[in-house]
């Protein structure tokens, strides 16, 4: 059995799930039952300053999309950050860390940008004896109206700087919450390594509406006729939370950086590939505020039994396992020529890839009378369009043509590997060597 | 629950056999309509494949995967629409058609995984809440003038006089019968189509305006084609098949054997269905939905024993797969190879006597060994053939001949529905030939070529 421990930036844990600073972390009593659960770890959810308590909506929070069977495919919330006092949450903090200290317990924070008001708070936290923090510079809506959250995240300026008191008035590990509301996520990534930043944790919510109620005409949630943007998550956010992390992992100036990631993760599979992509561990909301705790005994049988068939020992061989091969565009092989492979015997004759291919792309498969459906060689691009709209799997296939073979498209000979930066169309290519 | 005056084993032909709650249940919907949430379910398994095989598979070429995209995106309504712009009985081709070997027969996840898109219960959510509105879709052109006579007011008379009044055309519908409907009122089992939804069907249809309907008028006998044909522009014959083929074996006369239509027909007009006899050990002879339906309402009723024997093998049976594991579930026995040669009893009838039977070069023989099957009540489910088919209209094998548009020998006078040959007698055809006789008439009322 592969060992699921973690050690995250000197923070232990059980295995690399930790539930994300968000509701199911707002209390004693849910950190509890995630612990008896299984979780890993926690970051407990965001405490401000001191003071009068946050206030929320009280009408819906959360908007969201599903697929047809109400598969939550898309969550949005406009719920800020915790609303109870804050020696009540680092009462429990205390509390549940003495009780549970195998278990990551890290706490997010978010209060003024003043260097005052986080040492205030920082001299607080330490006292819960927690393992780290998290600097909220992530969530879009609200509070960053207010000049915190993403409105600190948006500037790599002010990361740094804020990061730099953190790690100057306290000596816990401190991660910091990047937004992906911003235009090139290396950017604010670059800011908290040089504040001192010990990792980064990616990605915070998305701003969104989900919806528009068509008789009302108010964006959902609907406060009340009104709706403001919230942040979005869920499984439909995974993709966008991928390509933010491997930017960060594969950067020179941010390679090494430990990361925290996040984003759609809801099965094992997804905490995998966030894994190998250089992730160090995995938050996860949505998918526990959607099927409930149980679902952390899916994800740890699930990463152990991956890494017992890969041979792997524990989550640190996987971790990176996949950054080398993201690359930038320019160093795509361009002869690695594929064409699409239909197996009839699969063909269950629904014509997808056929209108698909004919009516939006290169007309490259044809249609019998009798419903067989052939690739067009000449035609075909290896676009993998007719891959991911034929509705069996393995049906449509992409098959390499060997080196020395022609391509019937183009007629050439596919040769050695080549890219773009030597290819004789490029203004720019170098002279191959 | 109240105690029937009789039970299974009471000998005989007697009626309340079942409780009246038992019987209320076991002829309400064999399938109950869909809520809103399991028809989205299941209407996201449609692929929305390219050129469909569904669409060519229904007889009313109806455009299947759009009216389930349609549900899809929550606009059942519009959905329902797109179905009676072919079909104008889709709510009653929804309950009764055999899709498994029509549209759902086609379904690419039938040969996927032997589960099709349920596109028969999805018609029925659509066209229920279409017709749910209230308000008919359907708006009439502009009046032409022209005035077409209709006989008979089953599928295809109902699909020809509403496409026809859509047109702008006056339509007078003759009805044999006392209601409109057809077989869909009078011949299908009542458990397909309960809660009086033929005649709702007909109400609502009837709501397009300019379709007058004069029951009680039979053709041959109290209408003329001749005159017909006078007083109208044009005449649609589809009156179905009102005779049906005798049995003509020793004891064919003997009280207990019926024509099984005539016993669907009885059960589906009766307003308690306690009162309705049933015999304690009842034989169908036949093998189409005919024979399926008397032969499951048999035992719903509470027939002991029911058994449906057809003469050829199981894959020549006119009713579907479906049809014929349904009657199975049922507890309907189901013998094949086999032909009734005598009917037995004293007075009453006791057994009918069947004699096993070989395919040779001269058709179906007996083969020799016979055996008798106890029974009080027989229902005759051989076929139904034309009756009183006016002079002048030539026949092809017994039916009235028509080319593709409807058009018989006589000019002026379409035919569709039953009583042509060429389709499959489902409700489903005859509303395709009802409807493509309409625009052929059209056309040819109003000098454009079809």
């Amino acid at each position: 059995m592969a060992n699921l421990t973690t050690d995250f930036i000197g923070i232990r844990s059980p295995n690399p799930f930790w539930l994300a600073s968000a509701p199911p972390t707002d209390k004693e009593y849910n950190v509890v039952r995630a612990f008896r659960a299984g979780w890993g770890g926690v970051v407990w959810k965001t405490l401000g300053a001191d003071g009068p308590p946050i206030v929320n909506v009280n009408g819906p929070r959360y908007g969201a999309i599903w697929g047809a069977d109400r598969r939550l495919l898309g969550l949005n919330n406009i719920e800020l950050i915790t609303d109870r006092p804050l020696e009540v949450n680092l009462r429990e903090i205390k509390q549940v860390k003495r009780d549970w200290p195998d278990r990551a317990m890290v706490v997010s924070l978010m209060v003024p940008c003043d260097e005052d008001s986080w040492k205030a708070i920082l001299k607080r936290v330490e006292e819960t004896e927690c393992d780290g923090v998290e600097l909220n510079f992530g969530c879009p809506h609200g509070m960053s109206e207010r000049g915190m959250g993403s409105a600190v995240g948006q500037v790599p300026e002010y990361i740094e700087m804020v990061t730099r008191w953190v790690k100057k008035h306290s000596r816990m590990p401190c991660i910091v919450k990047l937004t992906p509301n911003i235009t090139d996520i290396r950017k604010p990534a670059e800011a908290a390594k040089r504040g001192g930043a010990d990792a980064v944790s990616l990605i915070n919510t998305i701003s969104s509406i989900t919806s528009v109620d068509l008789d009302s005409f108010s964006p959902e949630p609907s406060i009340d006729g009104k709706g403001a943007h919230g942040g979005y998550c869920g499984p439909a956010v995974k993709p966008i939370a991928l390509n933010m992390v491997a930017e960060i992992a594969r950067d020179p100036a941010t390679r090494g950086l430990p990361i925290s990631g996040i984003g759609g993760v809801t099965t094992w599979r997804d905490a995998a590939e966030f894994l190998a992509l250089g992730a160090g561990t995995v938050q996860v909301c949505t998918a526990a505020m959607t099927y409930g705790f149980g679902i952390i005994k899916e994800m740890t049988a699930g990463l152990s039994e991956y890494l017992d068939e890969k041979g792997m020992s524990g989550v640190s061989d996987l971790v990176g396992r996949a950054v080398p091969n993201v690359t930038d565009w320019q160093y795509l092989n361009l002869n690695y020529v594929t064409k699409a492979r239909i197996d009839q015997d699969l063909c269950i004759k629904c014509g997808r890839c056929f209108a698909a291919c004919e009516d939006t792309s290169h007309q490259a498969i044809s249609m019998s009378p009798d419903r067989v459906f052939e690739v067009i060689d000449e035609e075909c691009v290896a676009c993998n369009l007719c891959v991911n709209v034929c509705p069996v799997e393995n049906c449509i296939t992409m098959e390499q043509l060997p080196k020395g073979a022609i391509d019937p498209r183009t007629g050439q000979v596919v040769g050695d590997p080549a890219d773009w930066t030597t290819h004789p169309n490029n203004p720019m290519a170098r002279a191959a060597e | 629950m109240s105690t029937p005056q009789n039970a299974p084993t009471t000998p005989g032909i007697v009626a309340g056999r079942m409780p009246a709650e038992t019987l209320a249940d076991a002829f309400d919907d064999l399938y109950p309509p869909y809520t809103p949430h399991e028809a989205l379910v299941a209407a996201d398994r449609c692929y929305f494949c390219h050129d469909a095989p569904c669409i060519t598979a229904c007889p009313t070429a109806i455009d299947i995967p759009l009216f389930i995209r349609q549900i899809q995106a929550g606009r059942p309504e519009a959905a329902g629409r797109t179905i009676m712009d072919q079909n104008i009985l889709g709510g009653m081709c929804a309950r009764v058609c055999p899709t498994d070997t029509l549209c759902e027969g086609a379904c690419v996840r039938e040969a996927a995984e032997g589960k099709p898109v349920e596109i028969g219960r999805l018609q029925r959510y659509a066209t229920d809440r279409l017709m749910a509105r209230n308000a008919h879709p359907f708006e009439r052109a502009a009046p032409t003038g022209k005035r077409v006579a209709v006989v008979g007011a089953g599928p295809a008379g109902l699909a020809c006089a509403h496409r026809l009044a859509m047109k702008g055309h006056d339509v007078v519908i003759f009805e044999a019968r006392e209601k409109p409907g057809g077989l869909n009122e009078y011949g299908i089992a009542a458990y397909k189509t309960p809660h009086d939804f033929a005649a709702a069907e007909v109400d609502w249809l009837m709501g397009i305006g300019g379709i007058t309907l004069r029951t009680g008028m039979a053709l041959g006998r109290d209408i003329a084609l001749d005159r017909l044909r006078a007083e109208f522009d044009a005449v649609f014959l589809g009156m179905g098949l009102a005779g049906v083929n005798a049995l003509d074996i020793p004891g064919a006369e003997l009280p207990g054997a019926r024509d099984a239509v005539d016993f669907i027909a009885e059960l589906r007009q009766t307003a308690d269905l306690s009162a309705l006899p049933v015999g304690r050990h009842v034989v169908v002879i036949g093998g189409g939905m005919t024979a399926v339906d008397a032969a499951v309402q048999s035992r719903l009723l509470g027939a002991e024993h029911v058994t449906m024997v057809y003469r050829r093998g199981r894959e020549a049976m006119a009713a579907s797969d479906y049809e014929i594991s349904h009657a199975a579930n049922e507890g309907v026995r189901i013998v094949t190879n086999a032909m009734p040669v005598a009917l037995h009893g004293n007075g009453g009838l006791r057994e009918v006597e069947f004699a096993y039977t070989v395919e040779g070069p001269d058709g179906l023989r007996p083969a020799g060994e016979r055996f008798r099957i106890p029974a009080d009540q027989v229902f005759r489910a051989i076929g139904q053939k034309l009756a009183g088919v006016p002079e002048g209209l030539v026949l092809e094998r017994g039916k009235i001949a028509v080319d593709g548009t409807g058009r018989t020998s006589v000019a002026g006078v379409w035919a569709g529905g039953d009583c042509t040959g060429g389709g499959e007698d489902l409700t489903v055809t005859a509303v395709a030939q009802g409807r493509d006789a309409a625009e052929d008439i059209h056309a040819s009322l109003m000098g454009v070529m079809g």
